[in-house]
């Protein structure tokens, strides 16, 4: 357990100076959570504009860092949330959530890139339920099993068989979409909470065998579709179609492979100018950080990103309650899983699925609920540092 | 205890998390720092746009600068793939319309247009999609104009001009000139569009093709181009001037074809032939023709593989060999007064000559008395060159040789250049041969399994039974022995008879020598490479590549001879009514034997007198006499080369200006 956190909570050193340190943690939880978020925020910003720079009158930026600015508006003002009152409001955020989703299937929804996942209100104002309602089923999940009863240890039987119940909604809906990539995010971070909850194993060797199961069906049954096998097929050779599925994926990796070591200096990817990545300025949005900052600055992304989740780890191991360690981990689930998501499919190591990536990808939804979800690890850890 | 199990689950957690994300960061690695360069090299393929600007390659123009090759621009039409698979449709729309415009169906157009991969049969474009793909070639300028007019309903499709060779003279010296075709995929040199394949294109490759220029333009993903990033311009090739005259060499082919005309008519087989115009002094070609020719023109169309097969690719005059007949005793001649026999003393010329056991006959056995060498040449006596011949060979030792033979006649036919190719400026010229001792020797042990199988198992599969025991025989007498240079060996050799092999080119060459006493040239048919802007690169002069032995008095002797062949002797009938006070001229027919075959026919003549300046050597295969077929057609071009002489005169008093 030592290997977990950067500081180790008691020092043998004097009083004074333990004052002193503590003071130092004190802001540091904190600031450890929002100098990342606020870091990534602002490459995604840049990378936003340099993706977006030859296209004339383009507002994107702009309306990019609105979303930023609103992001970090609901960051702080979660972070001030008591999670005690938090909790009493966790039914009604998920229905909330469950409507938006519920909305999307409706008229009200919208079709964008492929996938109807989008609600629009009036001129150019749309949103993204599924987004908003990850934050939701965090909460969710951690109420079901955060509460573990009198005498128990662990969340019994009945909690996870709830818990599965409340995944299974949101998961059913966004599956109907189909946003499959979003929808396997749920699931994993439906499993990461049950985990960190401290499920019994047999539970996972459960979900091990549902899932071989799932896949054996898909297979047999053809339930997959072309497009999503030719995805797969295209991850395993790319140049087998350059032109046509493979052709997001080359593009990818050449922007990213010709950044070299230094990056090509930002505002000066060719690949960039000439849009040869589609869809860069979101899910794509690595392959600029890739050609244009190079190894030295895309590495930087992904370091502030394990930053950032492994002070997320730090506070889910320092949570005096439980419900406040299933929150944060289930928060480190989803930002770590849609991270690994996006950046490997955009290095050809996954089959390109439109996940974006947290705080960077362009999208006022995703970027918003992130920084959110950073809200929680903050509500969280100030908990941690006045219990009671 | 509850917090532990929280903490073990957190460490794996943690543990996961940390890998995800160190994954990530040695792919990002991997593909930016191990593998990068690749991606360097990959993302500039994408984003610049090469075009290969051909350049306009060198015309071939004859010796007054008429053109013999020259340039003709043909509208192609090409279709950029970029641009196409960025339309909604992807580009569908554009070709249905194009197909129509062109008049083809729409699924060629298509097929032609989209990329060759793994499971797309051709036709298709195996090129980068980055580069316009033809989609027509054979378009007529006003589609081409209307296509290219209406840039608002084809956008994706250009029009292009593309240069296409010519030949101003039709099938005349096709197989001097070349052709032009694409590299072989596996050729080293490939990237050019075409290369010179044959003849002067393949010869002077190098200078006539000039450098091909590139335009390098920044384009972005959808293809529009928005910059220049370098451009070079094309180099145009350079011309080549020769020394063939097109009338010349028009004059040439139309002998030849009419002489071939005749042959047959009479009912010989005339299955090929060639003619060879050569400058006596200098060693320049005037002209070569061959028999049979054809189009040069359906190169530039393209050629199916059954056309091609069918084509006569073979040059007749540098690639043609056989044996040379009479025309060889101007050899046998000079090594015989070499050798000491007096040319004016009185030899005896019967009908038939006995060597070893076996009598050898003058042409149909004539007995024609008593007469000096130069009556041998003018009636083209056999039987008193075998004498010299059985006499030298008996002088080498005959069949004990000492240990140096001088073989006389052989060592005189390799001073006038025979046995050894001429070096002339065309690609996969012969060698004939000039055989001997040694060559027969090398031969037998060469074929002896050959013979010994034969002289067992006979000739089962001929249908003639009489030549497959004649056959049998001897075999079975090479099997036992050979390789043995006979006195008749040395008899044949002497009249340019048996084993005795000659290019009409070779020929020529020699009757050069014999023209301009004794001067062996490598002939060349280009004169001067000259820039596009009239500078001279190099001027090509034909080497002197050797010198006959003879003396002067001899190839007088010689050549005054031959000035009675086409008066009063064996050409006489071919060249009755010539008017030889305009052009006077020289030669010696020859009509070579061989088994089974019609005689080769062969006219080799030199003129005027007494400055020779050309020399015009005739050869027809199977075509009958040398007086019959091969003389006329010599008579023929001599007439034309005299008409022209007049022009010639002009021509050269403006050159001295």
């Amino acid at each position: 357990m030592t290997a977990l956190g950067p500081a180790p909570v008691r020092l043998p050193v004097g009083r004074a100076t333990r004052r002193r340190s503590q003071a130092l943690l004190a802001l540091s939880p904190t600031w450890g959570l929002a100098l990342p978020a606020a870091a990534l925020s602002g490459i995604g910003l840049l990378l936003v504009w340099s993706a977006t720079r030859n296209e004339p009158g383009s507002t994107l930026p702009q309306r990019q860092a609105l979303s930023v600015g609103i992001g970090f508006v609901l960051m702080w003002a979660v972070s001030r949330i008591d999670l005690r009152v938090l909790r009493a409001y966790v039914p009604v955020l998920y229905l909330l959530g469950l409507a938006g989703l519920v909305a999307v299937l409706t008229p009200l929804g919208r079709t964008v890139n492929g996938s109807h996942a989008w609600i629009v209100f009036g001129d150019g104002f749309q949103f993204q339920p599924s987004e908003i309602a990850k934050a939701a089923m965090v909460l969710a999940l951690a109420t079901a099993l955060g509460e573990p009863r009198d005498g128990e240890r662990r969340p019994g039987a009945g909690a996870v068989l709830l818990a599965l119940g409340l995944a299974a909604l949101p998961v059913g809906l966004i599956a109907l979409q189909p946003d499959y990539g979003t929808a396997l995010v749920f699931l994993v971070v439906t499993v990461g909470v049950i985990a960190v909850s401290g499920a019994p194993k047999r539970w996972f060797a459960a979900f091990a065998a549902a899932g071989a199961a799932v896949l054996f069906l898909v297979w047999r049954l053809d339930l997959i579709r072309p497009y999503q096998l030719q995805r797969l097929m295209v991850l395993a050779d790319p140049d087998a179609d350059p032109m046509g599925m493979g052709y997001n994926a080359t593009q990818a990796r050449i922007a990213i492979g010709s950044g070299g070591l230094l990056g090509k200096g930002l505002f000066q990817g060719e690949q960039t100018a000439g849009h040869f990545v589609p869809e860069q300025h979101t899910d794509f949005i690595f392959t600029v950080a890739g050609e244009e900052l190079g190894f030295v600055g895309a590495a930087c992304v992904i370091l502030l990103m394990l930053a950032l989740l492994w002070r997320g780890l730090w506070i889910a191991a320092k949570s005096p309650t439980p419900f406040g360690t299933a929150v944060a981990g289930g928060v480190v689930c989803w930002l770590a899983f849609q991270t690994f998501v996006n950046v490997g499919m955009t290095m050809g190591l996954l089959p390109v699925a439109g996940l974006p990536l947290p705080f960077v990808s362009y999208g006022g939804s995703a970027t918003i609920s992130s920084l959110v979800a950073v809200g929680l690890l903050a509500a969280v850890n100030r908990r941690t540092r006045s219990p009671g | 205890m509850r917090r532990s199990a929280h903490r073990g689950r957190l460490t794996l957690v943690f543990v996961v998390v940390t890998a995800l994300m160190l994954t990530l960061l040695g792919r990002l690695w991997h593909l930016q720092v191990v593998t990068g360069p690749s991606y360097v090299k990959a993302a500039t393929e994408a984003r610049v746009r090469s075009v290969v600007l051909p350049p306009v390659r060198g015309q071939i123009l004859d010796v007054n600068g008429r053109p013999l090759v020259a340039n003709e621009t043909k509208p192609q039409v090409s279709v950029d793939y970029m641009a196409l698979i960025h339309q909604p449709d992807g580009g569908k729309d554009v070709l249905t319309r194009l197909a129509a415009a062109l008049g083809r169906p729409y699924q060629e157009i298509a097929d032609r247009a989209r990329l060759c991969g793994r499971d797309v049969p051709r036709p298709c474009w195996p090129g980068s999609p980055y580069q316009p793909i033809v989609v027509a070639d054979d378009v007529s300028v006003r589609t081409a104009l209307w296509i290219a007019e209406r840039q608002s309903e084809f956008p994706g499709v250009s029009t292009a001009l593309r240069p296409v060779r010519t030949y101003p003279l039709g099938s005349a010296g096709a197989h001097m000139l070349g052709y032009l075709q694409p590299p072989s995929p596996d050729d080293p040199a490939g990237g050019r569009e075409l290369i010179g394949r044959d003849g002067l294109e393949a010869e002077y490759d190098r200078e006539l093709s000039g450098r091909t220029g590139i335009r390098q333009m920044a384009v972005d993903s959808t293809g529009k181009v928005t910059g220049l990033v370098r451009e070079e311009a094309a180099v145009a090739g350079d011309t080549l001037v020769t020394s063939i005259d097109a009338r010349v060499q028009e004059t040439a082919e139309r002998a030849l074809a009419r002489a071939v005309t005749a042959a047959r008519k009479r009912g010989e087989p005339a299955d090929s032939g060639a003619a060879v115009v050569l400058e006596a002094k200098t060693g320049r070609v005037t002209a070569i023709a061959n028999y049979p020719t054809y189009d040069p023109g359906v190169w530039a169309e393209g050629i199916s593989q059954r056309d091609y097969e069918n084509l006569p690719l073979v040059s007749a005059a540098v690639q043609g060999q056989w044996p040379p007949g009479s025309t060889w005793k101007v050899t046998s001649t000079a090594a015989a007064a070499k050798a000491g026999y007096s040319l004016r003393a009185s030899y005896d010329c019967p009908g038939g000559y006995k060597i070893g056991g076996r009598v050898f006959h003058n042409f149909e056995s004539a007995e024609l008395g008593r007469m000096d060498m130069h009556q041998a040449l003018v009636v083209s006596c056999d039987t008193i060159f075998y004498r010299f011949a059985e006499k030298m060979w008996l002088r080498d030792g005959g069949l004990a040789p000492v240990k140096r033979p001088k073989d006389p006649m052989r060592a005189m036919a390799e001073e006038f250049g025979f046995g050894t190719a001429t070096g002339v400026d065309l690609p996969h010229e012969a060698a004939g041969r000039v055989p001997g001792r040694a060559w027969k020797k090398a031969n037998w042990e060469r074929t002896r399994a050959d013979s010994c199988r034969r002289a067992k198992t006979g000739y089962p599969e001929m249908t003639d039974r009489k030549r497959a025991a004649y056959l049998k025989a001897i075999a079975a007498d090479n099997c036992r022995s050979g390789g043995v240079w006979w006195a008749g060996d040395a008899a044949n050799f002497s009249i340019g008879q048996g084993d005795v092999l000659v290019t009409p080119l070779q020929l020529a060459r020699g009757y050069a020598a014999l023209a301009n006493g004794g001067k062996v040239f490598s002939p060349r048919i280009g004169k001067r490479i000259v820039r596009p802007d009239g500078t001279v690169v190099r001027t090509i002069t034909p080497p002197v590549v050797g010198k006959v032995g003879a003396s002067r008095k001899t190839l007088r002797f010689i050549r005054d001879a031959l000035a009675d062949v086409p008066r009063s002797g064996t050409a006489a009938g071919a060249f009755d009514g010539y008017a030889f006070e305009r052009l006077p001229i020289a030669g010696k027919t020859g009509t070579a034997e061989a088994y089974g075959r019609q005689d080769t026919s062969w006219f080799a003549s030199f003129g005027p007198l007494k400055k020779p300046k050309y020399v015009v050597v005739v050869v027809v295969s199977q075509g009958g006499t040398g007086g019959s077929t091969a003389a006329p057609a010599a008579r023929e071009i001599w007439e034309g080369i005299a008409a022209l002489s007049h022009d010639r005169k002009k021509h050269k008093k403006d050159g001295r200006r």
